[in-house]
């Protein structure tokens, strides 16, 4: 099968008063063609800022991306010229992002933000734009598009917004979507909604999906792959079933048990992972997730484990495992 | 009665087949679009005539989606929103005919911990101010008591007793959380209505809080009123549950009763839509079509009823009322309410 997207060792740093911090530290993985990567982790773990620096977009200053490769069918991301990069935004790779309501210009109607991007990218007409605008509507199932397209965001709901969204990630067909925390504002009738139209539409337009989310539930229902992400760095990195049958790092059994049960495997106590992720400040040398591991002995201080092939094509980054 | 001391009056009344907590026809509505220029035009009917009881020493987690009332609910059974109508008993005690002094008095047993804990505490207090607050205001403890027993309230939520001169600021989400709960059980309540009290921390972190919040109840025989929209969590805490849609409650049952033999359309459709940790589970899932219908203007009859594939022609006329069968499980529907159809699926 063949890979749309490589990330090789990608190191991105905020440069702060306080001192670098290296939110994403040496992250690598890789998409196939029209498959899901689930990219999983809690809040500070750097796994917008991964997506972010794929699309070239970390606020600069304080952040800049210090190492690494991004090979999107063979060419460097890293290496391209403002304008060449923003070929690649939108006609190739497209983001959505968590809160649908700040990301949509509330003094303009919908109809006229999906259409400025088909407009800029595509360089269509007054009537064919609008035309297509509509098309896109109906695509992401909105309900009589030819009224919808006029309407401002605040006149939509919550769950009607991140269709919008959605159809304006999709109007110039990308062959990557990045959707971070998609679903994470909205209650869980309509993510069940939105996560059925993006599986829906993945299938139907053969698109390849990074998919970001602290919801193990989300990750074990839309993804192939899985990468579970810690304090910058990708901790452990199988196809899901392997995730959530034999998951094999510390930190990912430590998720797993964490969870509240679901019906008929009702737990009296909830293993919690003890204490709290460190800061990206004082990060502690050698592995880490030590401070929070209940395997952590010796070695584990002395040096960062590497990400290794355990069983194939199942990589963990931990002596133990 | 209204001469005598407020806490002897309720010790008087309150007999011990009433439960902890009871709630009748509880309603709170909102104006709509009353301003200076502007008539009144409707109201938001956020809480619509709910009934329910809490017993000592359980937890009833109350689920359901955003706007469909049940921060609002929570809030009007403390009263720190005024309901429009309706009648709580806490303690045998009706608390919306207590004047504000008494009703001050009745609170020391009543506390609510707030989702947010970020905006919840005052970020120009310390710790041991936020947390010794309420000590001072019931007269329970000041000075040098005071200070022992926030220590011993610290210690208890699991904060040392050095974070006692720190500032909310300094901590994390989650033991921002723990400051919450232990400024909550300062003044030794029985009775807690925790509003979403773990959304809005990491997974790791939520456990932590979860766990924390049942070895308390254990230990100090607390009652819970659970708010969250999170079903999983809610099924982990609670003993009963209660399902809420546009402003009603529209199924309460015992946990296992909710969660294995569901009878309400919604409650349905709500627990099939929560994403399943399991990339192997299979399972039918019933896709809601549309949205949560505004509340200023609900749909006629059952309020569900334009997003229930069920429906029947009784259901935009007639509004179904909460009913119950065996073992406490209480469903408003006229479809699969008790003693009516069993679902086709099982």
């Amino acid at each position: 099968m063949a890979e749309l997207i490589r990330v090789k060792n990608l190191r991105t740093s905020f440069f702060t008063p306080d001192g670098e911090v290296k939110a994403v530290d040496g992250v690598s993985f890789d998409i196939g063609e029209g498959k899901t990567l689930g990219l999983v982790g809690e809040s500070g773990c750097g796994k917008s800022v991964t997506a972010l620096s794929i699309l070239r977009l970390v606020p600069s200053p304080p952040g800049r991306v210090v190492g690494g490769e991004i090979f999107y069918r063979g060419r460097d991301l890293l290496k391209l010229k403002g304008e060449a990069m923003r070929k690649i935004r939108g006609n190739e790779i497209s983001m959505i992002f968590q809160e649908p309501m700040t990301s949509l210009n509330p003094v303009f109607t919908i109809g006229n933000q999906i259409g400025e991007a088909i407009r800029l990218h595509q360089g269509l007409g007054k009537k064919e734009t609008r035309e297509k605008t509509i098309e896109m509507l109906r695509l992401v199932k909105i309900a009589d598009p030819e009224s919808r397209i006029d309407d401002y965001p605040h006149q939509l709901s919550g769950g009607m917004r991140q269709r919008v969204m959605i159809a304006m990630a999709l109007s110039c067909h990308p062959s990557l979507l990045i959707a971070d925390e998609p679903t994470t504002a909205l209650d869980v009738t309509i993510q069940a909604q939105i996560l059925e139209l993006i599986k829906e539409l993945q299938e139907r337009l053969g698109m390849s999906l990074l998919l970001i989310t602290h919801d193990l539930g989300v990750v074990a229902e839309q993804a192939d792959e899985v990468a579970i992400m810690y304090a910058g760095k990708v901790v452990e990195r199988a196809n899901a079933k392997a995730i959530f049958n034999r998951p094999l790092h510390p930190y990912t059994v430590g998720l797993l048990n964490s969870l509240p049960g679901v019906s008929g495997h009702k737990k009296k106590r909830l293993e919690a992972i003890p204490g709290m992720v460190p800061s990206p400040l004082e990060l502690p040398g050698g592995c880490r997730f030590r401070d929070r591991c209940p395997k952590a002995a010796g070695i584990c201080a002395e040096a960062e484990p590497e990400l290794v092939e355990k069983d194939k094509d199942h990589g963990v980054s931990c002596y133990f495992a | 009665m209204a001469i005598l001391d407020p806490l002897s009056s309720i010790l008087e009344i309150w007999s011990v087949d009433m439960s902890l907590l009871e709630v009748h026809n509880l309603k709170k509505y909102f104006p709509v679009g009353e301003g200076l220029f502007s008539r009144h035009k409707g109201e938001v009917k956020a809480v619509d005539g709910v009934s329910l009881t809490v017993e000592a020493g359980e937890t009833l987690g109350l689920v359901g989606e955003s706007g469909c009332g049940k921060s609002t609910l929570g809030r009007s059974i403390l009263r720190l929103v005024e309901p429009t109508e309706g009648e709580v008993y806490f303690q045998g005690k009706n608390l919306l005919s207590l004047s504000q002094r008494e009703l001050r008095e009745v609170r020391r047993e009543m506390q609510i911990i707030f989702q947010d804990p970020y905006a919840s505490l005052n970020p120009r207090m310390r710790v041991g101010e936020i947390v010794g607050e309420g000590l001072e205001i019931h007269k329970i403890a000041k000075g040098k008591k005071k200070r022992e027993r926030v220590m011993e309230l610290l210690n208890q939520v699991g904060l040392r007793e050095e974070h006692y001169d720190r500032y909310p600021h300094e901590f994390s989400g989650g033991q921002r959380q723990r400051i919450g709960i232990a400024r909550a059980l300062a003044v030794n309540p029985k009775f807690i209505v925790a509003d979403e009290p773990v959304s809005s921390l990491d997974v790791s972190i939520q456990a932590q809080i979860i766990n924390l919040l049942q070895e308390l109840q254990e230990k100090m025989h607390l009652t819970y009123f659970f708010i969250s929209h999170d079903l999983r969590v809610v099924e982990h805490i609670s003993h009963r549950v209660a399902i809420m849609y546009l402003g009603k409650i529209v199924e309460i049952a015992p946990s296992q009763t909710i969660y294995r033999d569901a009878k309400h359309p919604y409650t349905r459709a709500l627990l099939s839509a929560v994403p399943i940790p399991d990339p192997e589970h299979k399972k039918e899932r019933i896709i809601l079509e549309g949205d949560v219908p505004s509340p200023v203007n609900p749909p006629p009859g059952c309020a569900f009823h334009p997003r229930c594939r069920y429906r029947e022609d009784i259901c935009d006329k007639v509004e179904p009322k909460l009913e119950f069968g065996a073992g406490g499980h209480g469903v408003s529907c006229h479809v699969f309410g008790p003693g009516k159809r069993a679902h086709p699926s099982g």
